[in-house]
């Protein structure tokens, strides 16, 4: 599973301290390098890395583990702990407007996983007995409305479409009116994948955004990706304003440092992992869990 | 950097942006502490003397296994692409293809892509668009009988170039895996030494698991070289060096955008000039 590789590099570096009742600094600091290693092996930003690594010594060296009888363990609960506020605390969920529609629209880079996740999400929510409509807003890639409108079939679930001749505004805005005129209570809205450092189609979004006022923007990201997660996800939350992340392809063996990385960056919550590529394959994410899942604890 | 003396700092600044450019820890490693030998060994004494040798080590690390285009092969010219989800296969495909005939040979693309939703539709429009043939089944059929087909079809229809499309999977699927296997093995029985070219496609936004990648599908298909995609973002795909040299598998070409003229043989040097171009 994900994170594995991490949680048993970290646990065989405190195997080495767990034995001792003293630490010293040079312990601390042997520990730190293979944190520091296993950390940057797993794909978080190396920024990142370096402020948590500093945090955690600070703390680590400190009065309080000194005088604690196993401090071996006390800094593996110094890590867990860093390590699940850096992963943000407790679960996030998306928000279901008391206005309906709520309008949810998901943006990213190409091929993370928005269009896949976007039958996810509205399988997920018929499930908890709404009434999904997906909205097909990508009209560049080829074969893009199609993907969206197999998907629908399979599901069941409509989808909106006005072909690839109407810019996502207008489609996003009719889609809107469609979803009130049948009761539609989500609206979830599939955008072409794009770069963070394209203008002309960011300021699209932007003007999307504008139009429709969606109550969650949700970057999807692919949980293979490397220190540029970073780049990526400040950029589109600049941009846009970001409510929060979906991981997607967690069903591999990346580490998702990733995800490490975004929420501590952005402070942009995760609140979905795409766990492959069945529509059934998505779960709420849970950064305790993980947190605790990355130290095998 | 400047004319100046050599100190941590600078080689800190130097570690940061091989990491921050997903070169990985462990080849980083290794790139410092060559650097650190030329410094004792006098073979570097000024600071501006520092990236220069960084990008002649990397540019060695990633020279050798250019693309030829396949000129040397006798036709048909076959060309697997295999690769995780979402990397860029079909989208390279489209490009290969356009690239070919732009030489004027007759390409065959083969839509063995038959579980993703619109798969099969996705390479039929780069088909259209490109020039080229399409050899399609049903969504949901064997992707092996595809494969068939399309190589026989090749055959009859004397193509130069057969570029097949597979469904994007995960390494870590071995039901997945043995399947891509199977796809090989069926074009290897009509064509001895075929697929000539196995090609992996990575996006260059992947970080370190793009290794695993690499080792998995090189060992199920036999990867002949490696597509680079999506480097006309901002991440640099410096995994690359970590994949030639602990794999041997050589960069064949690069992907900087989604149009079809968004292909270019990969070219090292240049490639080791671009992780420090904006640094
Ligand atoms: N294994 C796995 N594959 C996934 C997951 N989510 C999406 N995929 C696959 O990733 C590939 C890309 O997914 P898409 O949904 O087309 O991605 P996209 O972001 O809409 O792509 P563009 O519209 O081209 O930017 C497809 O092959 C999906 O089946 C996941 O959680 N696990
Ligand atoms: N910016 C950029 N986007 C690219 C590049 N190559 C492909 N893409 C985009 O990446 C997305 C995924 O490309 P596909 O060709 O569908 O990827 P795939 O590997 O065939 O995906 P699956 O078949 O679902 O596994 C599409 O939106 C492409 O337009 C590239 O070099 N640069
Ligand atoms: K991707
Ligand atoms: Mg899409
Ligand atoms: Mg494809």
């Amino acid at each position: 599973m994900v994170f594995e590789g991490l949680a048993d590099k970290l646990q065989q570096t405190f195997k080495k301290l767990r034995g001792r009742g003293k630490l010293s600094e040079a312990d601390v600091n042997e520990a730190m390098r293979e944190v520091r290693m296993a950390l940057l092996e797993a794909d978080v930003n190396f920024k990142v890395v370096k402020d948590f690594i500093s945090r955690i010594k600070e703390r680590a060296v400190g009065q309080e583990v000194m005088e604690s009888l196993t401090p071996g363990q006390y800094v593996v609960k110094i890590v867990n702990d860093e390590l699940t506020n850096l992963m943000g605390g407790t679960q996030s969920r998306i928000t279901i407007s008391s206005k309906p529609p709520t309008v949810v629209m998901l943006v990213g880079l190409q091929g993370a996983g928005k269009t896949t996740t976007a039958g996810k999400l509205a399988h997920y929510l018929k499930k908890q007995n709404k009434r999904p409509l997906l909205v097909a807003a990508d009209i560049y890639r080829p074969a893009a409305i199609k993907q969206l409108e197999v998907l629908g079939e399979q599901l069941e679930i409509p989808v909106f479409s006005l072909g690839d001749r109407e810019n996502p505004v207008t489609i996003a805005q009719k889609a809107i009116q469609r979803a009130l005129a049948y009761a539609n209570d989500i609206v979830i809205i599939d955008t072409a994948g794009r770069l963070h450092i394209n203008e002309e189609l960011m300021q699209e979004l932007k003007s999307v955004k504008q139009a429709v006022k969606p109550h969650e923007i949700l970057l999807v990201v692919d949980s293979m990706t490397g220190q540029d997660a970073v780049t990526v996800a400040e950029n589109f939350n600049q941009q846009l304003g970001l409510d929060g992340v979906i991981l997607t392809k967690l069903d591999g063996d990346a580490r998702g440092g990733a995800a490490l990385s975004i929420k501590a960056v952005t402070g942009c919550p995760i609140k979905f992992a795409g766990m492959g590529e069945k529509l059934d394959a998505l779960e709420p994410f849970h950064p305790d869990r993980m947190a605790s899942r990355i130290l095998g604890m | 950097t400047g004319h100046g003396k050599i100190d941590e700092e600078l080689l800190d600044d130097l570690e940061a942006i091989l990491l921050s450019a997903d070169v990985g820890v462990k080849t980083t490693g290794k790139l410092m502490q060559n650097i650190k030998a030329a410094i004792k060994k006098n073979e570097i004494q000024t600071a501006d003397q520092l990236k220069p040798f960084l990008q002649d080590q990397i540019n060695s690390i990633l020279t050798g296994g250019e693309t030829d285009g396949g000129k040397d092969y006798p036709a048909p010219f076959i060309i697997m692409v295999v690769g995780v989800n979402g990397v860029g296969k079909t989208t390279t495909i489209g490009k290969l293809g356009h690239y070919y005939r732009q030489q004027g040979r007759k390409v065959l693309l083969a839509a063995a892509d038959t579980f993703r939703a619109a798969a099969i539709d996705q390479l039929e429009i780069w088909a259209g668009r490109t020039g080229a043939e399409l050899i399609k089944h049903s969504e949901g059929s064997d992707p092996a009988a595809v494969a068939f087909d399309a190589v026989q079809a090749a055959k009859a229809r004397k193509a130069d170039v057969l570029i097949v499309d597979t469904a994007g999977r995960l390494h870590t699927k071995s039901n997945l895996m043995d399947e891509l296997k199977k796809i090989r093995r069926v074009i290897a029985r009509e064509i001895p030494d075929a697929p000539q070219e196995t090609l992996l496609v990575l996006d260059a936004t992947t970080g370190q698991n793009a290794v695993n990648q690499a080792r998995t599908f090189g060992d199920v298909v036999q990867v002949s070289g490696v597509v680079l995609t999506k480097l006309d973002g901002t991440a640099k795909g410096g995994v690359v060096i970590a994949v030639k040299e602990e794999l041997g598998v050589p960069v064949r070409w690069i992907g900087i955008g989604e149009g079809m003229d968004d292909l270019r043989p990969f070219d090292a040097a240049e490639f080791a000039g671009a992780l420090f171009a904006d640094k």
